[in-house]
């Protein structure tokens, strides 16, 4: 082995209920290199980091530390930190009520008396020469999230840890703060310090890595130094795609028939939500099915939550079928024949302890109101017209739907949209973590729906996915609409392109 | 240091809360208990006259609370770590009872009735810890179901209520411990010195313990650590099970403690001591600052919301106003606006969270 | 052999069915209750039916006290399940708005006089007045936990200091009596029928919850808000609003309990009427297998809860426990059922007998 290797993963397998994680992943890191981790979700980037910080156990595979033969063991975060593994996530975790001192100190040190005072000199130190801008008695909430992170990161380095994990800690910062992390990243890799750097912004890999491992669907993708990756590579290794293969999907293309004159079914101009977003304009036509692309964190999933009012709307005029809506809430949406499937299936999509017939009349419940409840042998035909319509696999209509598989628990919830019979369909990420049969289902769903004269907004991390499906696709990146392909342009050179900011 | 923090210190607060350490939402509230109880305090001394004036009305307040004092602390620390006893009030009764029976009936001596009380106090504290900790099991029920028990079996112990004869116990009890430098002159003209009981000895021995604990040892900041973010505090190195253990130990001991000071007081046993105690404890914390969803408060604004809701109550009686009635809805008010500031304060800090995301 | 081995898995299944059904443990417990009861003395179950001082007839025997006694708590269970459903906490005020529903009836039935010879109000008028009131203070509760983002258990715990206070003053503190006789029909016996009045207005309760619950989405709306709150509101529902709906269900079961509770008496003792008896709503909401941290409900196994509780409480009366003691059995039967039913101590366990399958196989 070479002398300089701090860390070796070998050949990681690791199985969820349904989905293999990770296939046979390999992963090296060395002395003094940030090395990016990168893929899209579902890639199993995440599955990775949590087996080797001992959150999640493995199936098979090994671990070496420091170059050594044997491997270790890691079966807790603690045992991790005690070899020298250090992780600082993407939420923060340190307690918000303590001192910046007592966060960096806390749980590591002998003895049953707490030193304020040389915790604090001792932290003062760490601060300054990290050239963190905090002090050591002030609360830790009371800093900014980017100081928050680079106290978790001091505290990671004062560990004396030969491996630091960054799991997208720039998602929540800018550009200011981004430069001082990366000064401080710099700055570790000095000392020899090997980083591992999970992102999803491809400048920030350019910035300061130098080496990048792509991983896609639990696979090793490969690992490359990153002069030998140019940027428009790195996305089609990403996503999947080679470069030169783009002519093979055109056929596929669904043609609608636009009425001369016809207004769009759902207009917005100017809109914009507490969520973060630039204010920006959309509109979809009747049949049509379109998509938002863009990495993830591009603000694809939040521009679509607040055309349907999940996130706060804070301004911009909304019409349907050219007249003047005002979309406040969910209830509104759903009202003016909208339909949203969200990205987070699990925290906004699933009733978890109700049945599958619940959760499949639950929005279509909504809409027809609180006196008027289904009787159950409705809700019977209903349920299972639709476990048949969309082959929906379940023991039985009374399965509580956490016990289904995800890709059931999804077409569940897209029974549940059906059933109220939208005139426009949002779906974000109908196909993640979900078995290909699953996908190829949904995405011919999707056109045929269309064909019926639904329209549909199709948002997927999979760039075939929605070359295959939409006949326009707006382009974000950092937050905003960064444009708007159709026609010719749909190809995969051109959105890659257009995703990565090819003019950088 | 003072200096040095002044960014997390809200603005507008002067010396007190700067002084007291960093942890600026602890303050913030610890700081509002502190200024409306004296507020309080001036008030009724402007307005209702020289009652309140003489030193012993605030040592008599300090007398008949002693108990929930020490009771409210225990609560103290157990909601710092985010939980929950209900258990306390009838822990009281049941140690009382006990001693009682122990002191009356066996003629037993003092020294082995306090351990008594804090072997009651400690079973307690170590099965519910358990349960809370290691099961993980709500402590609401928990603690409910112990309540039950105590009250229960106070009454197995013995039914009737009754006075004890011990003799060294009522010279315990009856031991007055001169407030130096203060005192009133009564109305037959004579110079009184001002006095506490043994009990409020012990209450200020707990709370000047209880908050070194809390401030100066890794077990005292790991409750705050637990209280503030669990899964942090497990990502941080530490063993949230065992603290969140400890904090109901700790809590049952001290109502253990508690229940003696307040048997010390009454010098009775009865299945009806202390009804409610429990709810005038969580009330007391949360008076005090203490935040019910963890990681914030200090027993030392526990004391102080412990002396705002007698206050209250002395101040309600001696306004004419002596219908039972007024000072239950004046303490449920008091707690209501509390609660209703800690809800803005929350807000508060969820918005400046978020502004400083965006 | 094929056949007999369906039947026997059917037959298991069946066995399956029922241990699993949330009615079950509740329902086993009073069963089991009334094997003891039966085993200590038959008696127990002995109705006999008599004539009260006014010369009525009336049924009277430990059964019947169960089914009297146990009214309230089944009427207060109802409200409780919906609370603790839709809020994942629980409402530890009900004691106290039990007080003040009861005061405020006594109020507009005395009018100024606390001891009027007739009264000043139709008594219909006084309940729903008395109904408004504690729907009232359900609903400050409910905006306490939905907007202010308070927990149930503390938020209540505002009323629960004040309500026996209110309750006194709405009527100076001074505690009327009622001697109009028409007044005791709600709390005992309606002349002529030796049935207890209250049995009938839990009954009513009953099917009207029940009644309820199959012409509206209370049940779907407030487990889905328990459940999950973010995909509910996805789905248009206004979980906070649902929320107050359940804390306002239970201050009408409050105002009915209320009624009940003035009625037996004829008057009120405002630090005694209905002492302790949230505990016991809570218990058993608890006791009919609903997780207290909300979400899917069973109602029928609350009441059938709340039902145990009695029954034990009857038993243990019977077998000269006294009343201040009970506690400390209930206590005992608590701990039980939670360490049974807590999730760590079922992992154990299923963990344990896989493993002694294993052992098995591998013998």
């Amino acid at each position: 082995m070479e002398d300089n290797i701090v860390l070796k993963m070998r050949n990681i397998h690791k199985i969820f209920p349904g989905v293999r994680a990770l296939q046979g992943v390999d992963f090296t890191l060395r002395k003094g290199e940030i090395h990016a981790l990168m893929g899209e979700n579902g890639a199993g980037k995440s599955t990775l980091i949590k087996v080797l910080t001992g959150v999640y156990g493995k199936e098979e595979g090994e671990i070496f530390l420091d170059g050594n033969e044997g491997a270790v063991a890691i079966h807790s975060p603690q045992d991790a930190q005690k070899m020298g593994i250090s992780t600082v996530y993407q939420e923060i975790t340190l307690c918000p009520n303590l001192s910046v001192a007592e966060n960096m100190f806390i749980g590591r040190t002998e003895g049953a008396i707490q030193n304020w005072k040389k915790m604090n000199t001792d932290t003062e130190k760490i601060l300054q020469s990290l050239d963190i801008p905090a002090k050591p008695t002030q609360q830790l909430e009371s800093c900014s999230i980017a100081v928050q992170q680079m106290i978790a990161i001091a505290r990671a380095v004062d560990m004396e840890c030969k491996v630091l994990i960054l799991d997208e800690p720039t998602s929540s910062l800018d550009e200011q703060e981004v430069a001082k992390l990366f000064k401080l990243m710099r700055d570790l890799r000095s000392r020899g310090v090997g980083i591992i750097f999970v992102t999803h912004f491809l400048d920030q890999v350019y910035e300061v890595c130098d080496r990048i491992t792509v991983m896609r669907d639990g696979k090793l993708v490969g690992e490359y130094p990153i002069k030998d990756l140019p940027r428009v590579q790195l996305v089609s290794k990403m996503l999947g795609k080679e470069l030169d293969d783009l002519s093979d999907i055109k056929g596929d293309q669904q043609a609608f028939e636009k009425e001369a004159g016809a207004v769009p079914v759902f207009e917005a101009q100017g809109l914009v939500s507490d969520a973060g977003i630039k204010p920006f304009d959309f509109h979809i036509d009747k049949g049509e099915v379109n998509g938002f692309t863009g990495l993830l964190g591009s603000g694809r999933s939040e521009c679509v939550r607040s055309i349907f009012g999940a996130d706060r709307v804070l301004g911009g005029t909304v019409k349907m079928k050219g007249k003047n809506v005002k979309i406040s809430k969910p209830l509104d949406a759903m009202k003016n024949g909208i339909a949203y499937l969200p990205e987070d299936r699990k925290m906004d999509g699933i009733v978890g302890d109700l049945s599958v017939r619940d959760n499949i009349i639950l929005a279509q419940q909504v809409l027809k109101g609180f006196f008027k409840p289904f009787s159950k042998a409705e809700a019977n035909k209903v349920a299972d017209e639709y476990i048949k319509l969309l082959n929906i696999k379940t023991a039985s209509k009374d399965t509580p739907i956490k016990s289904l598989s995800g890709g059931n628990q999804q077409k569940v919830i897209l029974a549940r949209w059906l059933f109220t019979h939208p005139e426009y369909l949002i779906l974000d990420e109908p196909t993640r973590g979900i078995d290909v049969g699953t996908k190829v289902d949904i995405q011919k769903l999707v056109l045929k729906l269309a064909s019926e004269g639904m329209s549909v907004t199709f948002i997927s991390s999979e760039l075939d996915e929605m070359l295959r499906t939409c006949s326009r696709l707006v382009v974000m990146r950092d937050r905003k609409v960064v444009g708007e392909l159709t026609g010719q342009d749909l190809n995969q050179n051109k959105v890659m392109s257009t995703i990565a900011g090819g003019d950088k | 240091m003072a200096k040095t923090d002044k960014k997390a210190v809200p603005a507008g607060k002067s010396g007190l809360a700067g002084r007291l350490q960093n942890a600026s939402d602890t303050n913030l509230l610890l700081t509002i208990t502190i200024v409306v109880f004296f507020l309080m305090y001036i008030g009724a001394i402007v307005f209702q006259g020289s009652g309140f004036l003489k030193p012993q009305t605030f040592f008599n307040i300090l007398n008949s609370q002693a108990a929930l004092i020490v009771l409210a602390c225990g609560m103290s620390l157990v909601m710092i770590t985010g939980g929950i006893d209900i258990s306390v009030g009838g822990i009281t009764a049941l140690v009382s009872m006990c001693c009682a029976v122990y002191l009356d009936y066996k003629g037993g001596n003092v020294f082995v009735s306090v351990l008594i009380a804090l072997a009651i106090g400690l079973a307690f504290g170590v099965f519910q810890g358990f349960l809370v900790a290691y099961l993980d099991i709500q402590p609401f029920i928990v603690t409910l179901a112990g309540m039950f028990f105590a009250r229960g079996m106070t009454t197995i112990v013995n039914t009737k209520p009754f006075n004890v004869e011990n003799e060294a116990f009522t010279a315990l009890k009856m031991t007055r411990v001169i407030v130096p430098g203060l005192g009133s002159v009564n109305r037959k003209g004579v110079y009184v010195n001002a006095y506490v009981e043994i009990g409020v000895l012990v209450a200020i021995l707990v709370v000047i313990v209880m908050f070194c604990m809390l401030r100066w040892t890794k077990l005292g900041r790991s409750f705050y650590a637990v209280g503030g973010n669990m899964q942090s505090a497990l990502m941080l190195g530490i063993n949230v099970k065992r603290t969140k253990f400890i904090s109901h130990v700790l809590c049952g001991l001290l109502a253990g403690i508690g229940g003696f000071v307040y048997f010390l007081h009454v010098g009775s046993g009865s299945a009806s001591h202390a009804t409610g105690a429990e709810m005038d404890a969580i009330a007391s914390s949360i008076i005090g600052g203490t935040m019910l969803t963890g990681g914030v408060g200090n027993v030392v604004g526990t004391l102080f919301g412990v002396l705002s809701l007698s206050t209250i109550q002395n101040i309600v009686s001696s306004a004419g106003l002596d219908q039972a009635w007024w000072t239950g809805i004046t303490r449920a008010v008091m707690l209501c606006l509390f609660l209703v500031i800690q809800s803005v304060v929350m807000s508060a800090r969820k918005k400046r969270m978020a502004e400083s995301k965006g | 052999m094929g056949k007999s081995e369906t039947a026997k898995a059917n037959n298991s299944n069946f066995l399956m069915k029922l241990v699993k059904n949330q009615c079950f443990i509740p329902l086993a417990a009073l069963l089991l209750l009334a094997v003891i009861n039966l085993l200590a003395d038959p008696g127990f179950f002995k109705i006999t039916l008599g004539y009260n001082a006014a010369g009525n007839p009336v049924l009277s025997g430990f059964l019947i006290t169960i089914l009297d006694s146990g009214s309230e708590l089944a009427i207060l269970a109802i409200g409780m399940t919906l609370v603790t459903a839709a809020s994942g906490g629980q409402d530890i005020s009900v004691g106290a708005a039990i007080a003040i529903a009861g005061s405020v009836i006594l109020r507009v039935l005395c009018g100024t006089n606390s001891r009027p010879e007739t009264l000043q109000a139709p008594i219909i008028v006084a309940f729903l007045v008395s109904c408004v009131v504690a729907m009232l203070f359900g609903a400050f509760n409910g905006v306490l936990v939905a907007y202010f983002k308070i927990q149930p258990m503390i938020a209540t715990l505002i009323l629960y200091t004040a309500g026996r206070s209110i309750a006194a003053w709405i009527n100076n503190n001074e505690l009327p009596v009622i001697s109009e006789p028409k007044f005791t029909y709600f709390g005992e016996f309606i002349p002529g029928i030796p049935v207890p009045t209250p049995v009938f207005i839990a009954l009513a309760c009953m099917i009207i919850i029940g009644v309820v619950l199959k012409v509206t989405n209370l049940r779907l709306y407030t487990q889905a808000v328990g459940i999950n709150q973010s995909s509910s509101r996805l789905n248009g529902l206004n979980p906070a609003l649902i929320k107050v709906l359940a804390f306002v269900i239970l201050g009408l079961c409050v105002a009915v309990v209320g009624l009940i509770k003035v009625s037996r008496i004829s008057t009120i003792n405002y630090s005694v009427i209905a002492k302790d008896i949230e505990m016991d709503a809570i218990l058993a909401v608890a006791l009919g297998g609903n997780a207290l941290s909300g979400g899917k409900f069973n109602m029928a196994a609350s009441i059938i809860g709340a039902y145990v509780i009695q029954f034990l409480t009857t038993t243990l009366y019977k077998f000269q426990v006294q009343s201040d003691a009970l506690p400390a059995y209930k206590a005992v039967v608590v701990i039980v059922l939670v360490v049974v039913s807590a999730p760590t101590v079922r992992e154990y366990f299923s963990s344990l007998t896989k493993k002694m399958k294993l052992s098995k196989e591998v013998a």
